[in-house]
């Protein structure tokens, strides 16, 4: 333990402003819940309040407690990584929720009996629970955990702030239990990825502007002469995010002592205000923020230079440029004037390859290190992510295009694509992410086991493939079936009976997604006996087969 | 700080920018990713300029080729409508024995009648007609209201205890809710009622039971329980059942009464497709 350092306690008055915020919020969760209009509000009142409480206890468990840091000499900065370790927890604890909650759905939708008859079992509730779980709990806490681990180290720099990350830490956690609290007791916008109501949305703002400022500062104090280009991914998914998220959700409360709000915008505006912000959600959350861990950890796991600068300065313009104006791809042939559904095409068109500039400066990195497919278990959960982004990144504009819209619109064709994203591009790259910083986050020099990453990268690969091909065929086969005319011009099927022609495919999806979860149990079983310090007695990957060439 | 070192396995020089160990190299972008990138734009702006694309302060440019979703829609439907219409006029100019009769408007009638059902009935009556407990099987030659055409077609038409002026309506009591038999008058209707459905009764009940069914049933259901069209009452002595024939589903019907209903189509389908619906629910196998 050499260099051990005593630290200050953290600013003084930042504590007492802290302490007296905590306070107020106790209050004002008390005093909602006292006269809370609804249920639901009291609830979720109560929740904040206690939540408050308890950070106030933490707080000053803090402040009396001395601070050791592990630092080395006096070049070493003190990296901030508690907050990140906590954030490694939270990614894999929701990841494991939202795919079990997933299993669930995909269950209930081959064997509608699973839901038991409850209100808060029914499709309904848990699909926004699984949307919001993997996207914004496991997604949200990846992003966040790997971009303050990128930030310092890319930056050459502490952590802005020393108890703002905890509250964007636990602030965010908070943000979560009471989104998915309020959809199993039916509270809801009811709009797509944008479920929570009025209160949640405000908490997350203020969250979310303590991430940005924080981010921000981090990159100002810098020691590098310039800024990462992950630190750019990561920049414009914080900005955008923020953006959208106030534009859709602004609202009117019926009360401020209840849950019920009504949203601003009505009719085709509301729908396209929606869709804006969904499909950047997807843009920039799911794409650029990913994006930012891609281009940190794969060429550090690889240990090669990023193949073209220029190609990051274009292909990251031109992304966040063009992706913004591609929403309305998600209302051809509604309501939406034929124009805006023109440009909606158009801009998804040309996002093609500024998507696809991800991919080829990631796979192109690798040159020099291709053999490193064959021995390292996380190079090969990073090429088929990068694989699965293009798959899906080319297969987004194909979708947009209005003919090719018209069938796949309303089916599962577009349920596998979401989820070829979902889980081969975010998911795997949030795998590759967690298993790399794992060991130095709690001090280990390697995994417990790269053959345990392998079995994990094998199960869930299966997984996928057995996901989406599944939903592929049932999707196609869906839309030919709404389709179909007779040779005397009437429709052939009623609707139950393309719902009949599905089940073969949800049975299959539903296996497909236990696979990925069992690649889930896999990973937190190995993960677990890692930060045990523990090594597992193996072969090297396909050591032999390297030794032997 | 900034040294331009050449990477051995590309040849390419780096940016000299190194963050945390990470390199870039200053490779110059791939031709092929620029250009396919060069035409999706190129193609962007042509397919702007032929469709509806730009958004003007009161109205939209409306492109070279005028195309517009809702005439695209509509001259879809004119054609579908054009296509089928020689068979519509015919269908609208005969009778539902006339239809039967000529072979390929009866197979255009059922084709149509088919997708009409499977839209508009299926929910109740099932893909096939083969209902389910509350809605009638409607290929079995039960039929309450009546099975040939002319009746089915009307059925079709007014609905069962709907809104309509014409509507299909009866009402059978609910017995013991209303107060009109005790239970234990009830539980020996229901025994005499197993019995003529051919089914296993307790003996003496079932003779109390007669004399109720006499007094309370039989002015609908008729004496022998084989039921009256007329009035919609259904057959008692046959072996099918709307509500389900199980002691307890009888006890509950006679109990509580039941009073389905079935919405009127006239203003919801025109009459051509409720002929078409007539034609191929006559066909399903239990028309009379």
């Amino acid at each position: 333990m050499a260099g051990l350092t005593l630290y200050a306690f953290g600013d003084d008055t930042m504590n007492g402003l802290a302490l007296f915020g905590l306070g107020v919020a106790a209050m004002l969760g008390l005093g909602v819940a006292g006269g809370a209009a609804d249920e639901g509000m009291r609830i979720h009142a109560m929740l904040f309040a206690g939540a408050a409480i308890l950070a106030v206890f933490f707080l000053i468990n803090r402040i009396y407690e001395p601070k050791v840091s592990l630092a080395g000499g006096p070049d070493t900065i003190d990296y901030n990584d508690s907050v990140v370790r906590a954030g490694a927890i939270a990614s894999v604890f929701w990841g494991l929720v939202g795919f079990l909650v997933g299993l669930t759905l995909a269950l209930q939708l081959a064997f509608p009996v699973l839901n038991f008859d409850t209100a808060w079992l029914n499709f309904g509730r848990l699909r926004p629970l699984h949307t919001s779980a993997v996207i914004f709990a496991f997604g949200g806490n990846v992003l966040i955990m790997s971009s303050f681990y990128v930030v310092q180290r890319t930056c050459r720099a502490r952590l802005a702030g020393d108890l703002a990350p905890w509250f964007i830490f636990w602030g965010y956690q908070l943000f979560i239990v009471l989104a998915a609290t309020g959809y199993l007791l039916g509270i809801t916008q009811s709009k797509e990825y944008a479920e929570p109501e009025w209160y949640v949305d405000l908490w997350l703002t203020i969250v979310w502007v303590t991430y940005l400022l924080v981010f921000l500062a981090t990159i100002w104090k810098r020691r590098e002469p310039h800024i990462y280009v992950a630190n750019w991914f990561f920049l414009a998914f914080i900005v955008t995010v923020a953006m959208v998220h106030l534009v859709n959700n602004a609202t009117v409360p019926v009360s401020l002592m209840g849950s019920k709000s009504y949203i601003a915008w009505s009719g085709v505006q509301d729908a396209l205000t929606q869709w804006w912000y969904a499909h950047n959600a997807v843009g920039f959350f799911l794409t650029a923020g990913f994006l930012g861990i891609m281009y940190y950890f794969l060429p550090k796991q690889a240990g090669r230079p990023i193949f073209s600068y220029r190609l990051s300065i274009i292909h990251f313009w031109s992304l966040i440029f063009l992706y913004i104006w591609a929403g309305p791809h998600h209302l051809h042939f509604t309501a939406l004037p034929d124009w805006a559904q023109t440009l909606g095409m158009v801009f998804s068109v040309m996002l093609w390859m500024p998507s696809w500039g991800g991919m080829v400066n990631g796979l192109m990195t690798l040159s020099g290190a291709w053999d490193k497919i064959r021995t390292d278990p996380l190079i090969r959960f990073m090429v088929v992510s990068l694989a699965f982004y293009g798959m899906s990144t080319f297969e987004g504009p194909l979708m947009a295009i209005r003919t090719v819209n018209a069938l796949s619109h309303y089916t599962d064709w577009t349920i596998g694509h979401v989820h070829s994203g979902a889980l081969g591009w975010v998911a795997y790259i949030s795998f590759a992410a967690i298993y790399f910083v794992v060991p130095p986050l709690w001090g280990q020099a390697r995994l417990y086991s790269l053959r345990l990453v392998n079995v994990h990268f094998w199960v869930s690969s299966i997984g996928i493939v057995l996901y989406i091909t599944a939903m592929w065929v049932s999707g196609i086969l869906q839309g030919l079936m709404w389709r179909a005319y007779d040779n005397l011009g009437f429709l052939e099927f009623s609707f139950i009976e393309t719902v009949e022609a599905m089940h073969p495919f949800y049975v299959i999806r539903a296996v497909g997604g236990l696979l990925f979860v069992i690649g889930m149990l896999v990973m937190i079983y190995n993960l677990w006996r890692t930060i045990r310090g523990e090594v597992r007695a193996e072969a090297p990957m396909a050591g032999t087969a390297a030794a032997r060439a | 700080m900034t040294e331009h070192e050449i990477d051995e396995v590309t040849g390419q020089q780096t940016t000299g920018h190194e963050w945390d160990g990470i390199k870039e190299l200053n490779s110059p972008i791939p031709r092929w990713w620029l250009y396919t990138f060069y035409v999706t734009i190129a193609w962007g702006i042509a397919f702007m300029i032929a469709m509806p694309s730009i958004p003007l302060v009161n109205d939209y440019t409306k492109g070279v080729l005028g195309y517009s979703q809702r005439a695209a829609v509509r001259a879809d439907i004119e054609e579908a409508r054009a296509d089928q219409s020689a068979f519509r006029d015919r269908i609208e100019q005969s009778s539902l024995e006339e239809i039967r009769d000529i072979p390929d408007l009866f197979d255009f009638a059922v084709a149509g009648g088919k997708s009409a059902f499977s839209v508009n009935c299926s929910q109740c009556h099932g893909a096939g007609g083969a209902g389910a407990p509350g809605f009638p099987n409607l290929n079995d030659d039960a039929w309450i209201w009546g099975g040939k055409p002319a009746e089915i077609l009307d059925t079709i038409r007014v609905g069962i205890r709907s809104d309509h002026p014409d509507t299909r309506f009866n009402q059978m009591p609910a017995f013991l809710a209303d107060e009109l038999l005790t239970r234990e008058e009830v539980s020996n209707v229901v025994e005499y009622v197993l019995k003529i459905s051919d089914q296993s009764h307790e003996r003496d009940a079932a003779a109390r039971g007669q004399t109720v069914f006499r007094e309370q049933c039989s002015s609908c259901h008729q004496e022998s329980g084989k039921g009256n069209r007329e009035l919609g009452a259904p057959n008692l002595a046959d072996a099918i059942w709307l509500y389900g024939g199980s002691r307890d589903e009888i006890r509950r019907t006679v109990s509580l009464a039941r009073n389905g209903v079935m919405p009127a189509w006239e203003d919801k389908l025109d009459e051509v497709t409720r002929k078409q619906l007539a034609t191929y629910v006559h066909a399903l196998g239990g028309g009379e």
